[in-house]
């Protein structure tokens, strides 16, 4: 029973990460209809950002305040990273998706190679508050506190998503713009502002998941941007592209499918995951052609 | 009627130069690691040529159907892997590995394609991406240590033709390279002047037209698909030859996007702008590894040393630069040498692009 | 009467047919211009190539300004209504998000567009997906009178609609016409003839003829130009 608490509360703590970066990879596909390979490096850039900062305040204490900043520092860096991103490379190509697309595919293997270049390719630690690495007893199990760090910040993100959606000019441009892009203009909007924010919480999002899967997987590597980002796109796919609530409940099952594989069948569980994905495609009619969801 | 002789007696002319590379004593500088006819320069030029081929064949999907997968690695990395593993780990003689190869380069796109091809556009693309992921999941987590996990796996050379086996036989192989290269050139030029072919070729222009017409398109696109992997599988079993076993670099997601770049660089939708783009990218990438930790560059300042050894760095951002550019890739520069047909029809597919996403959100 | 609304040699290509070939003409300030024509001649292509919506050449301006050059938003913010074809309302969103949307600047008309058609304000928290096409249509039409406009683009807005709420919208649009200066294309005659000042009827790509409202009570010159079956 208290393995099964575990698994269950880490399984929540790794979909809560897949949900941080394919929030925004669904957002930016919902509203412009791009597929953003450069997502991973969002991550990569707050995480760097973060781990940076934090080597550079040693003489700030205690450790909290001291990971506090060095996370605001890293979510500004992966917010306007994204900004950049989206104004210097993604605008000039719009409507163009394949361009889009390969601009985003050049970009994730240049900063890749970039990180690589500057900080080496071996793992570094971001230091975290010590509360972070004792754990909490729940139901007879163990919990490592920063898993909850994790699922609270996911439920966080959803909600403050959710509200900027439902209650501001803005999220109203959004919904409208995911159904239908071209109306929106003809209504005398300017829809590309709308770009610009979704990239700004895409960017912010994926550097919280790059500050946190540093926690989780207690280290930062120049390769973790791209490997989040596959299963990012399972739960994306899962969840049906453009689907903010369809994103929430596929990283929730992802995340338990990978835990649960993983124990009871000696680690197939990343390989479970794209078979549960298989196994979703085949159960869903088949879209029609033309359409790119 | 001259022009086209022109041009077969040209291309007959290269293909005589290539296989005559291993005869030729003298080195060309900075620019090769040996003379032509050094086992090392061989080497590189035969992995050269089996690029040039695994990025045509990516081509028959992206440039010449319109289908974005991120997944070809996959289809390369079987040939590679399941012919070694057959040969070193079951003791299987090297044509029985061949023929298990051949096998699973084709039943495997065919089971991979008719499940992602429920998918298309971007969807497809992280479809595709996710398989190939499995693959190399699989590849690392080494299952009964058959495929070596990181180490990767060196062939069992007892059993391997000797004619491949060998420092002095590095010629043989890149005759064998060359030889799957112009067969490659050869089925992928047949075969999409053939009544398929262009099926696909309508599909890439627009799949619902050809939805209209009747065409069973997500049919011609599995066909594509198998053909386009099955090629590749061929290429990871020369490849696995050249290189004298598999290693996990091939299983990754990196890898396709590395194909992805070699054809955009050389040309989607052509047939020799890929060939010229797989084999200067991979030459590019050795080359500047070599450069890279040259005395030159490493007394440089840091900021321009570290990306300038990096040869990932210069090569992605070149691609950036590429789509901004030169979308034509190399192919379409030497079009607009000749004519301003190439820009003709890039503005003409544009607005297409833009008709049909009009088309999508008016509906 | 001032020149409001003129389009030069529009010329718009889409995969690879060339569905206007010049078109020229202008819409006068005031009344109600008909663009007319049988299907597929390329009337709903016009207004969305005006708009923008539309790779097009050519040269369009309102009120003497060129606008040819500029974005669908920054033309619609000079001062144009557009009820597109199909409504293209916002499905999801609810029927006072939809007119929330569609505020430009300065005062919103929420009381002449729900003097209109009162059913909108008792509808106003359902979603637009669940309305009946009468009321979706209705939505599309208040959506765009809710700014004051120079002009309105009306695309079919009696389409597919059954003949009472065809006649509840033609009620409308003629209260509308009292007001506004109106671009609109309609296949009803009856409603055209209600509404229209003057018209111009497009045949494959072109503009074939310009005239009067009164043009329309010419039934050899209605057969002529639209086919058998309109005149009445």
């Amino acid at each position: 029973m208290s393995t099964f608490v575990l698994l269950t509360v880490t399984g929540l703590g790794l979909g809560a990460m897949y949900f941080l970066v394919a929030s925004g990879l669904s957002l930016i596909y919902g509203l412009m209809g791009v597929l953003n390979f450069a997502h991973g490096s969002f991550l990569t850039v707050g995480a760097y950002a973060a781990w940076f900062t934090e080597s550079k305040l040693g003489g700030i204490s205690p450790v909290a305040l001291r990971f506090l900043l060095a996370s605001l520092v890293g979510l500004a860096a992966g917010a306007v990273f994204a900004v950049l991103v989206e104004l210097i490379l993604i605008r000039p190509l719009y409507l163009r998706h394949i361009e889009q697309v390969l601009v985003t595919v050049g970009l994730a293997l240049a900063t890749t190679a970039l990180v690589q270049g500057i900080w080496g390719n071996d793992s570094r630690i971001l230091a975290t508050p010590r509360w972070f690495a004792g754990t909490t007893e729940v139901a007879g199990a163990h919990i490592p506190n920063d898993r909850w760090v994790d699922i609270g910040a996911a439920l966080l993100l959803l909600a403050a998503l959710k509200a900027f959606l439902r209650y501001t000019r803005y999220g109203l441009v959004i919904r409208a713009g995911v159904e239908n892009r071209a109306m929106v203009t003809a209504l005398g909007i300017d829809v590309r502002r709308a770009f610009t924010i979704v990239f700004a919480i895409g960017g912010v999002a994926a550097a919280l998941a790059g500050v946190l899967s540093s926690v989780y997987f207690t280290s930062i590597t120049p390769g973790r941007g791209t490997s989040l980002l596959i299963y990012a796109f399972i739960v994306v796919v899962i969840g049906r592209l453009g689907s903010l609530g369809g994103s929430a409940v596929a990283s929730v099952v992802v995340g338990l499918a990978q835990q649960y594989v993983n124990y009871y069948s000696t680690g197939l569980g990343d390989l479970s995951v794209v078979l549960l994905l298989a196994l979703v495609l085949l159960a869903r009619p088949a879209t029609l052609a033309g359409r790119t969801a | 009627m001259t022009h086209r002789l022109v041009r077969a007696a040209s291309l007959v002319g290269l293909l005589v130069l290539l296989a005559l590379v291993p005869k030729l004593d003298f080195g060309l500088g900075v620019l090769l690691p040996g003379a032509l006819s050094s086992p090392g320069t061989l080497q590189l030029l035969a992995v050269c040529l089996v690029f040039a081929a695994v990025a045509l064949s990516y081509d028959l999907l992206f440039g010449f159907t319109g289908l974005l997968s991120f997944g070809h690695a996959l289809y390369f990395a079987a040939g590679v892997y399941v012919s070694d593993v057959a040969v070193t780990k079951w003791h299987w003689s090297f044509w029985e590995a061949c023929l298990a190869t051949a096998g699973v380069g084709i039943a495997l796109p065919a089971v991979v394609g008719w499940i992602s091809l429920r998918t298309s556009g971007i969807a497809f693309a992280m479809v595709t991406l996710a398989f190939a992921q499995a693959g190399a999941i699989l590849v690392q987590k080494n299952p009964r240590g058959w495929t070596g996990g990181d180490e990767g796996l060196g062939y069992d050379y007892e059993r391997i033709p000797s004619a491949f086996v060998g420092v002095f036989n590095t010629r043989n192989l890149y005759w064998l390279a060359l030889g799957y290269a112009v067969a490659v050139v050869l089925v992928v030029a047949w075969v999409v002047r053939s009544s398929p072919g262009h099926v696909w070729q309508a599909i890439r222009e627009n799949e619902r037209r050809a939805e209209v017409l009747g065409l069973a398109t997500r049919r011609y696109k599995l066909l594509a698909f198998v053909v386009a992997s099955f090629l590749a599988t061929v290429g990871g079993v020369v490849y696995m030859l050249a290189v004298n076993g598999a290693d996990p670099s091939v299983t990754t997601p990196d890898f396709t996007l590395m194909l992805l770049v070699m054809v955009v660089l050389g040309g989607s939708g052509t047939l020799w702008g890929p060939v010229l783009g797989g084999a200067l990218y991979w030459y590019a990438e050795q080359r500047l590894l070599a450069v890279g930790g040259s005395h030159e560059i490493q007394s440089l300042p840091a900021v321009l040393r570290t990306p300038l050894s990096q040869p990932l760095f210069i090569l992605g951002t070149l691609f950036v630069l590429a789509v901004f550019f030169a979308p034509g890739g190399l192919a379409g520069i030497g079009a607009r040498g000749r004519s301003g047909a190439a820009g003709v029809r890039r503005l003409r597919s544009a607005m297409r692009e833009a008709f049909r996403l009009g088309a999508r959100e008016g509906a | 009467m001032a020149l409001l609304l003129e389009v030069r040699d529009l010329h718009v290509r889409l995969g690879g047919s060339h569905v206007l070939q010049g078109v020229s003409f202008q819409v006068e300030e005031g009344g109600v211009t008909a663009l007319l024509g049988r299907n597929g001649v390329g009337k709903t292509t016009t207004l969305r190539a005006i708009l923008g919506l539309v790779p097009r050449e050519g040269a369009v301006s309102l009120a003497g300004a060129p606008i040819e050059q500029e974005p669908t938003h920054r033309i619609v913010r000079r001062g144009i209504g557009y009820v597109p074809e199909d409504r293209d309302v916002f499905a999801g969103l609810t029927v006072r998000e939809n007119l929330e949307l569609a505020v430009r600047d300065g005062a919103p008309r929420y009381e002449l567009v729900f003097g209109l058609f009162p059913e909108l304000r008792e509808r106003a928290d359902q979603r637009a997906g669940t309305l009946s096409g009468g009321q979706q249509q209705m939505l599309a039409i208040a959506r765009a009178l809710l700014n004051p406009n120079r002009l309105l683009l009306i695309d079919e807005p009696t389409k597919g609609l059954a003949p009472a709420l065809v006649t509840d919208v033609a009620a409308a649009l003629e209260r509308i016409a009292q007001t506004e200066t109106a671009l609109l294309v309609e296949q009803n005659l009856g409603v055209v003839r209600r509404v229209a000042t003057s018209i111009v009827v497009l045949d494959q790509g072109r503009v074939v003829h310009t005239g009067s409202g009164a043009d329309l009570d010419d039934d050899a010159l209605v057969n002529r130009l639209l086919g058998a079956g309109h005149a009445t």
